[in-house]
Protein backbone atom coordinates (compact mmCIF):
# COMPACT_ATOMS: atom_id res chain seq x y z
CA UNK A 1 0.00 0.00 0.00
CA UNK A 2 1.32 3.42 -0.85
CA UNK A 3 1.43 5.77 2.08
CA UNK A 4 -0.41 8.99 1.31
CA UNK A 5 1.61 11.87 2.64
CA UNK A 6 -0.12 15.11 3.25
CA UNK A 7 2.25 18.04 3.03
CA UNK A 8 1.31 21.06 5.11
CA UNK A 9 1.65 24.46 3.54
CA UNK A 10 2.37 26.92 6.31
CA UNK A 11 2.25 30.66 6.30
CA UNK A 12 5.63 32.14 5.39
CA UNK A 13 6.63 35.08 7.51
CA UNK A 14 8.53 36.89 4.76
CA UNK A 15 9.04 40.50 3.57
CA UNK A 16 5.58 40.56 2.01
CA UNK A 17 3.70 39.48 5.10
CA UNK A 18 1.66 42.19 6.85
CA UNK A 19 -0.77 41.69 9.70
CA UNK A 20 -3.27 43.82 11.61
CA UNK A 21 -3.07 44.67 15.29
CA UNK A 22 -5.64 41.95 16.00
CA UNK A 23 -3.62 39.40 14.00
CA UNK A 24 -0.42 40.37 15.79
CA UNK A 25 -2.13 39.94 19.18
CA UNK A 26 -3.45 36.51 18.29
CA UNK A 27 -0.17 35.36 16.69
CA UNK A 28 1.82 36.31 19.76
CA UNK A 29 -0.83 35.55 22.40
CA UNK A 30 -0.74 39.08 23.86
CA UNK A 31 -3.26 41.88 24.37
CA UNK A 32 -3.36 45.16 22.47
CA UNK A 33 -2.28 47.17 25.54
CA UNK A 34 1.01 45.32 25.63
CA UNK A 35 1.52 45.96 21.91
CA UNK A 36 0.91 49.67 22.59
CA UNK A 37 3.53 49.60 25.33
CA UNK A 38 5.97 47.84 23.00
CA UNK A 39 5.38 50.49 20.31
CA UNK A 40 5.98 53.24 22.86
CA UNK A 41 9.16 51.54 23.95
CA UNK A 42 10.34 51.33 20.33
CA UNK A 43 10.39 47.54 20.27
CA UNK A 44 8.22 47.57 17.15
CA UNK A 45 7.02 50.29 14.76
CA UNK A 46 3.68 49.95 13.00
CA UNK A 47 3.15 50.94 9.38
CA UNK A 48 0.09 52.95 8.40
CA UNK A 49 -1.27 56.43 9.11
CA UNK A 50 -3.65 55.70 11.99
CA UNK A 51 -4.20 53.03 14.59
CA UNK A 52 -7.11 51.57 12.65
CA UNK A 53 -4.91 51.07 9.63
CA UNK A 54 -1.85 49.86 11.48
CA UNK A 55 -0.09 46.88 10.01
CA UNK A 56 2.93 44.98 11.17
CA UNK A 57 5.71 43.12 9.38
CA UNK A 58 7.06 39.63 10.07
CA UNK A 59 10.00 41.31 11.81
CA UNK A 60 7.52 42.84 14.30
CA UNK A 61 5.96 39.41 14.94
CA UNK A 62 9.36 37.94 15.71
CA UNK A 63 10.38 40.87 17.95
CA UNK A 64 7.19 40.65 19.99
CA UNK A 65 7.62 36.88 20.39
CA UNK A 66 11.26 37.18 21.46
CA UNK A 67 10.39 40.04 23.85
CA UNK A 68 7.70 37.86 25.44
CA UNK A 69 10.18 35.03 25.97
CA UNK A 70 12.85 37.36 27.38
CA UNK A 71 10.25 38.73 29.81
CA UNK A 72 9.07 35.28 30.84
CA UNK A 73 12.42 33.48 31.04
CA UNK A 74 14.85 36.20 32.10
CA UNK A 75 12.49 38.70 33.77
CA UNK A 76 13.66 41.43 31.39
CA UNK A 77 11.37 44.48 31.44
CA UNK A 78 10.22 46.25 28.26
CA UNK A 79 13.05 48.83 28.03
CA UNK A 80 15.47 45.95 28.63
CA UNK A 81 13.80 43.93 25.85
CA UNK A 82 14.14 46.89 23.46
CA UNK A 83 17.84 47.16 24.25
CA UNK A 84 18.40 43.39 24.04
CA UNK A 85 16.60 43.14 20.69
CA UNK A 86 18.65 45.98 19.18
CA UNK A 87 21.88 44.46 20.46
CA UNK A 88 20.85 41.03 19.15
CA UNK A 89 20.24 42.56 15.70
CA UNK A 90 23.65 44.19 15.80
CA UNK A 91 25.27 40.94 16.92
CA UNK A 92 23.54 39.07 14.09
CA UNK A 93 24.83 41.61 11.56
CA UNK A 94 28.39 41.34 12.91
CA UNK A 95 28.21 37.55 12.82
CA UNK A 96 27.02 37.74 9.22
CA UNK A 97 29.92 40.00 8.27
CA UNK A 98 32.49 37.83 10.02
CA UNK A 99 31.14 34.73 8.24
CA UNK A 100 31.72 36.46 4.89
CA UNK A 101 35.39 37.06 5.64
CA UNK B 1 17.42 7.08 33.30
CA UNK B 2 20.52 9.12 34.01
CA UNK B 3 21.36 10.98 37.19
CA UNK B 4 21.47 14.75 36.72
CA UNK B 5 23.88 16.81 38.76
CA UNK B 6 21.88 20.00 39.23
CA UNK B 7 24.76 21.71 41.03
CA UNK B 8 27.08 21.04 38.11
CA UNK B 9 24.46 22.27 35.63
CA UNK B 10 24.25 25.63 37.43
CA UNK B 11 27.99 25.67 38.12
CA UNK B 12 27.67 26.02 41.89
CA UNK B 13 29.14 24.14 44.85
CA UNK B 14 26.91 21.75 46.78
CA UNK B 15 27.06 24.06 49.79
CA UNK B 16 26.12 27.20 47.80
CA UNK B 17 23.71 29.58 49.52
CA UNK B 18 20.23 30.17 48.07
CA UNK B 19 21.43 33.60 46.93
CA UNK B 20 24.42 32.11 45.15
CA UNK B 21 22.14 29.63 43.41
CA UNK B 22 19.82 32.42 42.29
CA UNK B 23 22.73 34.46 40.94
CA UNK B 24 24.27 31.46 39.17
CA UNK B 25 20.91 30.60 37.63
CA UNK B 26 20.37 34.10 36.27
CA UNK B 27 23.84 34.15 34.77
CA UNK B 28 23.62 30.82 32.95
CA UNK B 29 19.98 31.43 31.96
CA UNK B 30 21.09 34.58 30.15
CA UNK B 31 24.01 32.77 28.57
CA UNK B 32 21.96 29.87 27.23
CA UNK B 33 18.63 31.53 26.49
CA UNK B 34 17.71 30.18 23.02
CA UNK B 35 16.91 33.68 21.73
CA UNK B 36 20.25 35.04 22.85
CA UNK B 37 22.71 32.16 22.65
CA UNK B 38 24.33 30.85 19.50
CA UNK B 39 25.49 27.66 21.20
CA UNK B 40 24.28 24.70 19.16
CA UNK B 41 22.68 22.99 22.16
CA UNK B 42 21.29 26.14 23.80
CA UNK B 43 17.70 24.91 23.76
CA UNK B 44 18.53 21.69 25.65
CA UNK B 45 20.94 23.45 28.00
CA UNK B 46 18.33 26.07 28.85
CA UNK B 47 15.83 23.34 29.74
CA UNK B 48 18.37 21.62 32.01
CA UNK B 49 19.15 24.93 33.70
CA UNK B 50 15.46 25.65 34.33
CA UNK B 51 15.00 22.16 35.73
CA UNK B 52 18.06 22.45 37.99
CA UNK B 53 16.85 25.79 39.33
CA UNK B 54 13.34 24.47 39.88
CA UNK B 55 14.84 21.97 42.34
CA UNK B 56 17.64 23.96 43.95
CA UNK B 57 15.69 27.18 44.53
CA UNK B 58 13.21 25.32 46.72
CA UNK B 59 14.93 24.46 50.05
CA UNK B 60 12.67 21.46 50.59
CA UNK B 61 13.25 19.94 47.18
CA UNK B 62 16.91 20.77 47.42
CA UNK B 63 17.18 18.96 50.76
CA UNK B 64 15.49 15.91 49.28
CA UNK B 65 17.75 15.99 46.25
CA UNK B 66 20.79 16.37 48.51
CA UNK B 67 19.92 13.09 50.19
CA UNK B 68 21.55 11.43 47.19
CA UNK B 69 24.78 13.06 48.19
CA UNK B 70 27.92 13.10 46.15
CA UNK B 71 27.87 9.39 45.39
CA UNK B 72 26.12 9.96 42.08
CA UNK B 73 27.90 11.11 38.98
CA UNK B 74 26.35 13.15 36.19
CA UNK B 75 24.99 10.77 33.53
CA UNK B 76 25.19 7.68 35.75
CA UNK B 77 22.31 5.20 35.49
CA UNK B 78 19.77 6.06 38.13
CA UNK B 79 16.61 4.68 39.77
CA UNK B 80 15.19 6.45 42.82
CA UNK B 81 15.17 4.18 45.88
CA UNK B 82 11.67 3.31 47.19
CA UNK B 83 10.21 5.89 49.59
CA UNK B 84 13.22 8.12 49.09
CA UNK B 85 11.01 11.19 49.54
CA UNK B 86 9.44 10.13 52.85
CA UNK B 87 9.26 13.15 55.08
CA UNK B 88 9.06 15.69 52.28
CA UNK B 89 5.86 17.30 51.17
CA UNK B 90 6.01 17.98 47.49
CA UNK B 91 5.22 14.61 45.92
CA UNK B 92 2.80 14.99 43.04
CA UNK B 93 2.83 18.76 43.21
CA UNK B 94 6.48 19.23 42.55
CA UNK B 95 6.04 22.24 40.33
CA UNK B 96 6.14 25.77 41.55
CA UNK B 97 4.82 27.48 38.48
CA UNK B 98 7.59 26.95 35.97
CA UNK B 99 6.59 25.52 32.61
CA UNK B 100 7.68 21.99 33.29
CA UNK B 101 6.51 20.28 30.13
CA UNK B 102 10.10 19.82 29.00
CA UNK B 103 11.59 18.57 32.24
CA UNK B 104 13.48 15.29 32.22
CA UNK B 105 12.41 11.79 33.29
CA UNK B 106 14.93 12.18 36.09
CA UNK B 107 13.05 15.20 37.43
CA UNK B 108 9.72 13.45 37.12
CA UNK B 109 10.89 10.32 38.89
CA UNK B 110 11.83 12.49 41.87
CA UNK B 111 9.27 15.25 41.95
CA UNK B 112 6.31 13.93 39.99
CA UNK B 113 4.72 15.51 37.00
CA UNK B 114 2.80 18.67 36.33
CA UNK B 115 -0.89 18.10 36.05
CA UNK B 116 -2.08 15.56 38.55
CA UNK B 117 -5.17 14.99 40.65
CA UNK B 118 -6.46 18.13 42.28
CA UNK B 119 -4.57 20.45 39.94
CA UNK B 120 -6.26 19.12 36.86
CA UNK B 121 -9.73 20.11 37.91
CA UNK B 122 -8.63 23.75 37.84
CA UNK B 123 -7.25 23.79 34.30
CA UNK B 124 -8.55 26.75 32.31
CA UNK B 125 -9.25 26.58 28.64
CA UNK B 126 -5.98 27.78 27.20
CA UNK B 127 -4.22 27.73 23.87
CA UNK B 128 -1.21 25.41 23.80
CA UNK B 129 2.27 26.85 23.69
CA UNK B 130 3.91 27.75 20.40
CA UNK B 131 6.89 25.63 19.48
CA UNK B 132 9.98 26.91 17.70
CA UNK B 133 12.45 24.85 15.71
CA UNK B 134 15.13 25.41 13.12
CA UNK B 135 15.30 23.42 9.92
CA UNK B 136 18.45 23.17 7.84
CA UNK B 137 17.81 23.04 4.10
CA UNK B 138 20.12 23.00 1.08
CA UNK B 139 20.19 26.19 -1.03
CA UNK B 140 18.73 24.28 -3.96
CA UNK B 141 15.53 23.61 -1.96
CA UNK B 142 15.08 27.33 -1.33
CA UNK B 143 15.75 28.09 -5.00
CA UNK B 144 13.27 25.59 -6.39
CA UNK B 145 10.95 24.95 -3.45
CA UNK B 146 10.79 21.48 -1.89
CA UNK B 147 8.98 19.10 0.38
CA UNK B 148 10.54 17.97 3.61
CA UNK B 149 9.73 15.53 6.35
CA UNK B 150 10.77 16.63 9.80
CA UNK B 151 10.61 14.93 13.16
CA UNK B 152 10.41 16.89 16.41
CA UNK B 153 10.42 15.58 19.94
CA UNK B 154 7.58 16.91 22.00
CA UNK B 155 6.07 16.30 25.41
CA UNK B 156 2.76 14.42 25.46
CA UNK B 157 0.40 14.41 28.43
CA UNK B 158 -1.71 11.25 28.75
CA UNK B 159 -5.12 10.85 30.42
CA UNK B 160 -3.58 10.41 33.86
CA UNK B 161 -1.55 13.56 33.49
CA UNK B 162 1.72 11.68 32.93
CA UNK B 163 4.21 13.54 30.78
CA UNK B 164 6.36 11.66 28.31
CA UNK B 165 8.10 12.63 25.10
CA UNK B 166 7.23 11.26 21.70
CA UNK B 167 8.44 11.93 18.18
CA UNK B 168 6.13 14.04 16.03
CA UNK B 169 6.59 13.73 12.28
CA UNK B 170 5.42 16.40 9.86
CA UNK B 171 5.53 16.73 6.09
CA UNK B 172 6.11 20.33 5.19
CA UNK B 173 6.17 22.35 1.96
CA UNK B 174 9.26 24.56 1.67
CA UNK B 175 8.11 27.39 -0.60
CA UNK B 176 10.28 28.55 -3.49
CA UNK B 177 12.29 31.66 -2.68
CA UNK B 178 12.33 31.31 1.10
CA UNK B 179 15.46 32.83 2.61
CA UNK B 180 17.56 32.26 5.70
CA UNK B 181 16.00 33.55 8.91
CA UNK B 182 12.47 33.52 7.53
CA UNK B 183 9.95 31.40 9.38
CA UNK B 184 7.13 29.12 8.33
CA UNK B 185 4.17 29.12 10.71
CA UNK B 186 2.23 25.87 10.92
CA UNK B 187 -1.02 26.64 12.66
CA UNK B 188 -2.11 24.18 15.33
CA UNK B 189 1.09 22.10 15.10
CA UNK B 190 2.54 23.38 18.38
CA UNK B 191 1.94 21.96 21.85
CA UNK B 192 -1.57 20.71 22.71
CA UNK B 193 -3.97 23.13 24.39
CA UNK B 194 -5.23 22.89 27.97
CA UNK B 195 -8.83 22.35 29.04
CA UNK B 196 -10.01 21.86 25.47
CA UNK B 197 -8.16 24.91 24.14
CA UNK B 198 -6.63 24.86 20.67
CA UNK B 199 -3.08 23.67 20.06
CA UNK B 200 -0.28 26.21 19.74
CA UNK B 201 1.54 26.92 16.49
CA UNK B 202 4.83 25.58 15.23
CA UNK B 203 7.36 28.03 13.82
CA UNK B 204 10.10 26.61 11.62
CA UNK B 205 13.06 28.93 11.09
CA UNK B 206 15.04 28.38 7.91
CA UNK B 207 18.80 27.84 8.15
CA UNK B 208 20.85 27.17 5.01
CA UNK B 209 23.21 24.24 4.82
CA UNK B 210 26.84 25.27 4.18
CA UNK B 211 27.47 25.03 0.46
CA UNK B 212 30.96 24.48 -0.97
CA UNK B 213 30.27 26.70 -4.01
CA UNK B 214 27.49 29.17 -3.25
CA UNK B 215 26.91 31.57 -0.40
CA UNK B 216 23.57 33.30 0.20
CA UNK B 217 23.20 36.90 1.38
CA UNK B 218 19.47 37.43 1.79
CA UNK B 219 18.14 36.86 -1.76
CA UNK B 220 21.50 37.14 -3.55
CA UNK B 221 23.69 34.14 -4.22
CA UNK B 222 27.43 34.79 -4.20
CA UNK B 223 29.99 32.76 -6.10
CA UNK B 224 33.73 33.29 -6.45
CA UNK B 225 34.85 32.51 -9.98
CA UNK B 226 38.54 31.69 -10.50
CA UNK B 227 39.84 33.01 -13.85
CA UNK B 228 43.21 33.04 -15.59
CA UNK B 229 45.08 36.34 -16.13
CA UNK B 230 44.45 36.10 -19.90
CA UNK B 231 40.71 35.44 -19.47
CA UNK B 232 40.50 38.52 -17.25
CA UNK B 233 42.64 40.64 -19.57
CA UNK B 234 41.43 39.58 -22.99
CA UNK B 235 37.84 38.85 -22.03
CA UNK B 236 36.16 35.47 -22.31
CA UNK B 237 32.86 33.64 -22.23
CA UNK B 238 32.89 31.16 -19.36
CA UNK B 239 30.54 28.49 -18.07
CA UNK B 240 29.40 29.43 -14.58
CA UNK B 241 27.30 27.30 -12.19
CA UNK B 242 24.10 28.78 -10.76
CA UNK B 243 21.49 27.14 -8.54
CA UNK B 244 19.39 26.69 -11.68
CA UNK B 245 22.16 25.05 -13.74
CA UNK B 246 25.09 26.27 -15.80
CA UNK B 247 24.98 29.55 -17.72
CA UNK B 248 27.40 31.28 -20.09
CA UNK B 249 28.85 34.49 -18.66
CA UNK B 250 30.80 37.09 -20.63
CA UNK B 251 33.88 38.38 -18.81
CA UNK B 252 34.65 41.86 -20.19
CA UNK B 253 38.25 42.59 -21.25
CA UNK B 254 40.55 44.25 -18.69
CA UNK B 255 38.67 42.86 -15.68
CA UNK B 256 40.54 43.07 -12.40
CA UNK B 257 40.38 40.52 -9.58
CA UNK B 258 37.47 41.32 -7.26
CA UNK B 259 35.27 42.60 -10.10
CA UNK B 260 31.64 41.67 -9.53
CA UNK B 261 29.25 40.59 -12.26
CA UNK B 262 25.53 40.46 -11.56
CA UNK B 263 23.39 37.70 -13.07
CA UNK B 264 19.87 39.08 -12.77
CA UNK B 265 17.19 36.78 -11.40
CA UNK B 266 19.60 33.91 -10.73
CA UNK B 267 19.30 34.22 -6.96
CA UNK B 268 16.45 33.29 -4.62
CA UNK B 269 13.29 34.67 -6.21
CA UNK B 270 9.84 34.65 -4.62
CA UNK B 271 6.57 35.78 -6.18
CA UNK B 272 7.39 39.45 -5.71
CA UNK B 273 11.08 39.66 -4.84
CA UNK B 274 14.01 38.97 -7.11
CA UNK B 275 17.42 37.73 -6.10
CA UNK B 276 20.53 37.85 -8.29
CA UNK B 277 23.72 35.84 -8.48
CA UNK B 278 26.82 37.90 -7.81
CA UNK B 279 29.95 36.48 -9.44
CA UNK B 280 33.23 37.79 -8.01
CA UNK B 281 36.29 37.27 -10.19
CA UNK B 282 39.38 35.83 -8.60
CA UNK B 283 42.46 35.92 -10.80
CA UNK B 284 44.59 32.82 -10.27
CA UNK B 285 48.19 32.91 -11.44
CA UNK B 286 49.48 29.78 -13.14
CA UNK B 287 52.72 28.47 -11.65
CA UNK B 288 55.36 28.13 -14.38
CA UNK B 289 56.52 24.52 -14.60
CA UNK B 290 59.09 24.73 -17.39
CA UNK B 291 61.91 27.10 -18.31
CA UNK B 292 59.90 28.23 -21.32
CA UNK B 293 56.94 29.13 -19.12
CA UNK B 294 59.20 31.08 -16.78
CA UNK B 295 60.52 32.95 -19.82
CA UNK B 296 56.96 34.09 -20.62
CA UNK B 297 56.77 35.84 -17.25
CA UNK B 298 60.22 37.41 -17.82
CA UNK B 299 59.09 38.65 -21.23
CA UNK B 300 56.06 40.23 -19.61
CA UNK B 301 58.24 41.88 -16.98
CA UNK B 302 60.41 43.36 -19.72
CA UNK B 303 57.71 44.40 -22.12
CA UNK B 304 55.00 45.58 -19.71
CA UNK B 305 56.39 48.24 -17.38
CA UNK B 306 53.81 48.35 -14.60
CA UNK B 307 53.89 49.45 -10.97
CA UNK B 308 50.87 48.08 -9.05
CA UNK B 309 52.07 49.95 -5.93
CA UNK B 310 51.97 53.47 -7.36
CA UNK B 311 49.01 54.21 -5.08
CA UNK B 312 51.16 53.59 -1.99
CA UNK B 313 53.68 56.32 -2.85
CA UNK B 314 53.38 59.61 -1.00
Amino acid sequence: MIEQRIYIQGMVLNEEMRCSLADLCSLCGVNAELIHDMIEEGIITPEGPSMREWCFTSVAVKRVQVAMRLQRDLRVNLPGCALALDLLDELEELRRLSRRR
Amino acid sequence: MEYKDYYKILGVARDATQDQIKQAYRKVARKYHPDVSKEANAEAKFKDIGEAYEVLKDPEKRAAYDKFGANWQEGQHFEPPPNWDAGFEFRGTGYTGADASGFSDFFESLFGHGQTGRQRTHVFRMKGEDQHAKIVIPLADAYRGARQTITLTRPVIDGDGRVSTSPHTLHVVIPKGIIEGQRIRLEGQGLPGHGGGPAGDLYLEIVFQEDPVFHAEKRDIHLTLPVTPWEATLGATLTVPTLGGHVQVKIPPNSQGGKKLRLKGKGLCSASHQGDQIVTLQIVLPEPRTEEQRRLYRTMAEQMPFNPRSGLER
